[in-house]
């Protein structure tokens, strides 16, 4: 009765449509508003003459019966089906043929003459009807007997396929169907040749002139060098870790968190101040030798540069695990049958690598893709698919189609590696642990090896935490390169607090992006937890049809490349029935569904170490479903979800690939108001940002884990799942 | 827990369990006595876990209907059928100490807080566990862990309680003594209990009733000396503790006994309804005595190795039937290797099987 009573609410009483300004209490009753566009659906149907919400109330009032108390249980079932399926499809069907000016369709509109009057997008009434009529339905399949009976299970699953399919399949099929569509007065054909094979996109002249090539090419080329730099990198670093006596491993340990917490153009702005024009490698060779090294930071180099230092860590992380996972007694058996260090290495060691080689490879190679951040930073004219979707949006041209189809391009190359990726990953069985414990200890490495790594990595890690410094020692000197004054003037010009006559005016320019920004990554942390875990568990411990289906789309989530999303969200939801650009709203969900999947995988790797009998224990001790969550799950999930909801909060603040074509004047993000300083060349400021950022987060994180506390599990000290492990292929 | 209730009957009819195209369980029919003790006993893979885990409502079954104390149950959740379950891997909640743990079950079904605690307590002293409810699970011995798994599920006054081979996780002597508090405690409460395991001699122990699983059904099902003393099969005779398996023929039934020619040695055994013909004998390893050589109505052999054990002693004998295993209770006089022997087979020990 209360989802029949929510349901009503959202049809009868709210207002159906998204209200232009504030809401205020009166405004929500929506059933004797003077306007239809703040009318409930109700009212509009019988006041204002919009016929088109009949069908929805028809499905209101066919659910009812369900619900009284006198109807055999038989029966109820099938009228909930019945009206709350009539009431979605009427609702979903007249939000998508009726737009703001009439019907969306020219063939509706011949077939049936024109409206009075369009609608606008949907607002809180269309969203609780359309939730409640959702949940109808998964009741009603649930007393069908699926989904094992349990409306709860029926419910969370309904409710993910539904966020899933609206703010993941749609965005990315509106995509697909712009790059096909024609502009006025061409053949698709011509069309689709000029955009999809344009020299611009799969040119080659670089390969013999000093024109530039496709971007295509060049991203493709930049993927491949940087994974394979990175992952020769994480080799030594992993080897270092696990098979020497390397005395500082912690360090290396953190060296890894620095890039996660860090935003993605950091390492860029410290590559300029080393090797930029104004930057002191390039000032010392020319006070010293006379010669100006010039802009050759811009371009390729410095962006593959910038992404060996961003990605090792991620190579780093994926390869320790692999390089433990390897069971010593293997060697071990090699050593007795009288194999050399060096054989051992060659013929036992390296071959159990390398599935995982190939995984930390792909695993790059789909974040150099998607990285957004270094290339607009250190690109120059060096143009990759991240970069030329932004500019095809926001430059001059704004061509929307030429965007869609470099989107629909890197679409394919990051869906492409993704699943190579997983099926290098089904090869790995014979490096997994078996279950028994293996004793033994691990082999050291041959000593050329050992030596190798060493002479590799240690410059590397000193040339990172030089570029970290240094990039934070910029916002601490007035002009870089010229004056090198100390100065906090860039923290004042950001920060600056004054006294109004009404309290505290925040003074600073950077003061109202962090406060949204903040205000947007708390919101959505919980949420994105909230879901993935529920993803987490309902794909882990729960049998249901369509599971499959149900996790291939959460991992189609996993891989679609920032830019993408964010062109496809303008594209899907700035026009009904789903009107939310411009708004917090659309930041919101784009967080929570770019970073459900470490959500997901972080909950599914805690969940896979739960013994599967507790679950059953609750349940044969009378304890519903939703009990047995909430009791016997979650405080034992406790690591995961510190680890989903730091992740979500740090990447909401971090992320621009996405972020930075949803922005608005109202809601603008921290890391794009940095951004924008960088391309205004206003490095000390940005600099300045981008520090407190940092330290802010540091906060963040040591706060969420003293709030969520510790595993309470006796002697043993729950061990979490390490978050960056967990992480995967971000994209 | 102090008042004593008898159980439930629990009755199955053509249950059967499929998962796609592998058949799990097979349809079969079984009755439960109410407040008896029956365990299902075989191999691993043999449908015995599934079987007692549509009993409790974790897996739904494919075909039949389950009937727990006349009231069919077959389409009720586990939460909603009066049963309870003790896991192999006990499943205690590591987070909630032994008190919260055991009163879990009663606050799922409302009870408040307070009382729900009292009742737990009350539960422990019944399982040996007095004044440990503040303990963590993680902090308590595999045996403890184990009562603590059966307060927890008979504080909720069962009609069944269901065994998923709980003592598996404890050494050999933890488990004798187990064993045997479980069977007083059953005892004592009068509780049905459905017990799975893989291992005979825990069941022989515990079992009023036990069921022989094979390849997902059930190859006999009868008190515990019935299956040692009159097995259906062979699979059931050496499932049931040690035994040979041999080929012999019957050459003659007579008044319900037989006739049966193994080598140069004839038999007299009871015929259990079989027809002469070839038939499997099968021989328990201490019915099978050792006398010297020349001995008549023997079986010829000779010794292969010879084992000293202790307390008894342990043969391989070779004979033109095959080879046998044989336990001798006189270690005194241990042959040799190379011995020859004439084997007397005692009719206690010593059972034809349909072939």
């Amino acid at each position: 009765m209360l989802i029949w009573g929510c349901a009503f609410l959202g049809i009868a009483v709210l207002p159906w449509h998204m209200l232009e300004d504030a809401v205020s209490p009166a405004r929500l009753f929506g059933l004797g508003a003077a306007e239809a566009d703040t009318a409930s659906a109700l009212a509009q149907a019988m006041r204002f003459g919009r016929w088109w919400f009949w069908p929805v109330v028809a499905g209101l009032a066919l659910s009812l019966p369900g619900f009284l108390p006198r109807v055999s249980r038989h029966r109820a079932v099938g009228f909930l089906g019945l009206g709350g399926g009539a009431g979605l499809a009427a609702l979903v069907l007249q939000g998508w043929l009726i737009g703001i000016r009439g019907w969306n369709y020219p063939a509706l509109e011949a077939a049936f003459g024109p409206l009075a009057s369009g609608q606008f997008g949907l607002g809180m009434g269309g969203a609780l009807a359309f939730a409640a009529f959702l949940i109808m339905i998964t009741d009603a399949l649930a007393f069908r007997g699926l989904f094992g009976g349990d409306r709860f299970v029926a419910g969370a699953v309904g409710v993910l396929a539904a966020a899933i399919v609206i703010f993941t399949i749609w965005p990315v099929a509106t995509i697909l169907s712009q790059a096909f569509q024609a502009p006025q007065g061409e053949t698709l054909a011509a069309a689709f040749s000029q955009r999809f094979l344009s020299a611009k996109v799969w040119g080659l002249a670089c390969l013999n002139s000093r024109a530039a090539c496709g971007v295509a090419w060049n991203t493709l080329a930049l993927a491949t060098a940087t994974a394979t730099a990175t992952t020769l990198l994480g080799l030594c670093f992993a080897l270092i870790a696990t098979r020497t006596g390397f005395p500082f491993k912690k360090g290396l340990r953190l060296l890894t968190v620095l890039p996660i917490i860090t935003p993605p153009f950091v390492i860029g702005l410290g590559l300029i101040l080393i090797f930029g024009r104004s930057g002191i490698v390039n000032q010392a060779v020319a006070n010293v030798f006379g010669v100006e090294l010039g802009r050759w930071i811009y371009g390729f180099n410095g962006v593959w540069l910038a992404q060996v230092f961003s990605f090792t860590p991620t190579a780093f992380l994926v390869l320790i695990g692999i390089v433990q996972g390897i069971s010593p007694s293997m060697e071990e058996a090699a050593q007795t049958l009288r194999a050399t260090p060096s054989r051992i290495f060659g013929a036992v060691t390296l071959p159990l690598m390398m599935p995982g080689l190939a995984n930390a490879f792909l695993i790059v190679f789909v974040e150099s893709l998607a990285d957004f951040g270094n290339p607009i930073v250190l690109g120059g004219s060096f143009g990759v698919l991240s970069t030329e979707i932004f500019f095809a949006v926001v430059g001059a041209q704004v061509d929307f189609g030429r965007a869609a189809t470099l989107a629909l391009i890197l679409l394919a190359f990051a869906l492409a590696a993704f699943f190579i990726q997983r099926q290098v990953i089904g090869k790995r069985s014979y490096v997994s642990v078996t279950g028994k414990g293996d004793a033994g200890l691990s082999q050291t490495i041959p000593t050329w090896v050992r030596r190798t790594a060493f002479a590799v990595a240690l410059p590397w890690a000193a040339l990172t935490v030089t570029v970290y410094a240094l990039a934070l020692a910029g916002g601490f000197v007035k002009v870089w390169g010229r004056d090198w004054t100390p100065t906090l003037q860039h923290f004042t010009r950001a920060f600056a607090i004054d006294w109004g006559v009404n309290g505290i005016v925040w003074a600073g320019g950077a003061w109202s992006s962090l406060f949204t920004t903040i205000k947007l990554a708390a919101i959505a942390a919980p949420l994105t937890a909230g879901l993935g875990l529920l993803a987490a568990w309902l794909l882990s411990r729960q049998r249901f049809a369509g599971r499959t289906a149900l996790e291939f789309a959460l991992m189609l989530t996993f891989c679609v490349p920032g830019t993408v999303i964010g062109v496809a969200y303008i594209l899907t939801y700035n026009i009904p029935p789903l009107e939310i650009t411009g708004t917090a709203l659309i930041l919101v969900s784009c967080f929570v569904f770019r970073n459900m999947p470490v959500g997901v995988r972080s909950g599914m790797a805690a969940m896979s170490q739960l013994d599967k009998s507790l679950d059953e224990a609750a349940i044969t001790l009378r304890a519903s479903t939703f009990r047995t969550l909430r009791v016997v799950i979650l405080p034992l999930l406790k690591p995961a979800i510190v680890t989903a909801l730091v992740y979500s909060f740090v990447r909401a603040m971090t992320t621009v690939s996405a972020v930075i074509f949803l922005v608005s004047a109202q809601h603008e993000m921290a890391t794009v108001f940095i951004i924008n300083r960088v391309i205004n060349g206003d490095y000390g400021l940005a600099i300045a940002y981008s520090t407190v950022l940092i330290v802010l987060m540091m906060g963040a994180i040591g706060l969420i884990q003293l709030v969520v506390g510790e595993r309470k599990l006796g002697r043993r000290t729950a061990v979490a799942v390490d978050p960056q492990s967990a992480e995967g292929a971000k994209a | 827990m102090s008042v004593k209730k008898s159980g439930a009957e629990v009755r199955l009819t053509g249950v059967g369990k499929r998962y796609g195209k592998v058949t799990a369980v097979k349809p079969l029919d079984l009755v439960i006595a109410p407040g008896s003790i029956v365990t299902l006993l075989g191999p691993s893979g043999c449908g015995k876990t599934t079987l007692l885990r549509m009993i409790a409502g974790l897996e739904r079954v494919s075909d039949g209907r389950i009937m727990i104390g006349g009231r069919d149950v077959t389409d009720l959740s586990a939460g909603e059928r009066n049963v309870s379950m003790v896991f192999q891997s006990y499943a205690l909640f590591p987070h909630m100490s032994v008190r919260e743990n055991v009163a879990f079950g009663l606050i799922s079904e409302g009870m408040a807080k307070a009382s729900a605690h009292a009742k737990a307590d009350e539960a422990l002293v019944t399982v040996g566990l007095k004044g440990l409810g503040d303990r963590l699970p993680s902090e308590m011995s595999g045996g403890q862990q184990q009562r603590v798994a059966v307060a927890r599920a008979l504080v909720l006054k069962p009609d069944v309680l269901l065994f998923d081979e709980p003592l598996s996780n404890l050494d050999a002597r933890l488990r004798r003594s187990m064993r045997e508090e479980i069977r007083d405690l059953q005892q004592r409460l009068g509780v049905t209990v459905v017990y799975v395991t893989h291992d005979q001699s825990e069941a022989l122990a515990v079992s009023d009733v036990i069921v022989v699983m094979k390849a997902a059904e059930i190859a006999q099902a009868g008190t515990p000396r019935t299956l040692y003393e009159e097995p259906a099969n062979v699979f059931v005779a050496t499932f049931m503790g040690e035994a040979n398996n041999v080929k012999g023929t019957i050459e003659a039934v007579k008044d319900g006994r037989a006739s049966v020619r193994l080598d140069t040695a004839l038999l007299s055994l009871p015929a259990r309804d079989l027809t002469p013909g070839p038939v499997d004998v099968v021989i328990r390893p201490e019915a099978i005595r050792l006398h010297p050589a020349g001995t008549p109505n023997g079986l010829p052999a000779t010794v292969a190795t010879a084992t000293y054990m202790g307390a008894h002693a342990e043969y391989n004998l070779e004979t033109l039937v095959g080879r046998l295993f044989a336990i001798a209770p006189e270690a005194d006089a241990l042959r040799k290797p190379g011995d020859a022997v004439v084997l007397i087979l005692a009719e206690r020990g010593t059972m034809v099987v349909k072939p």
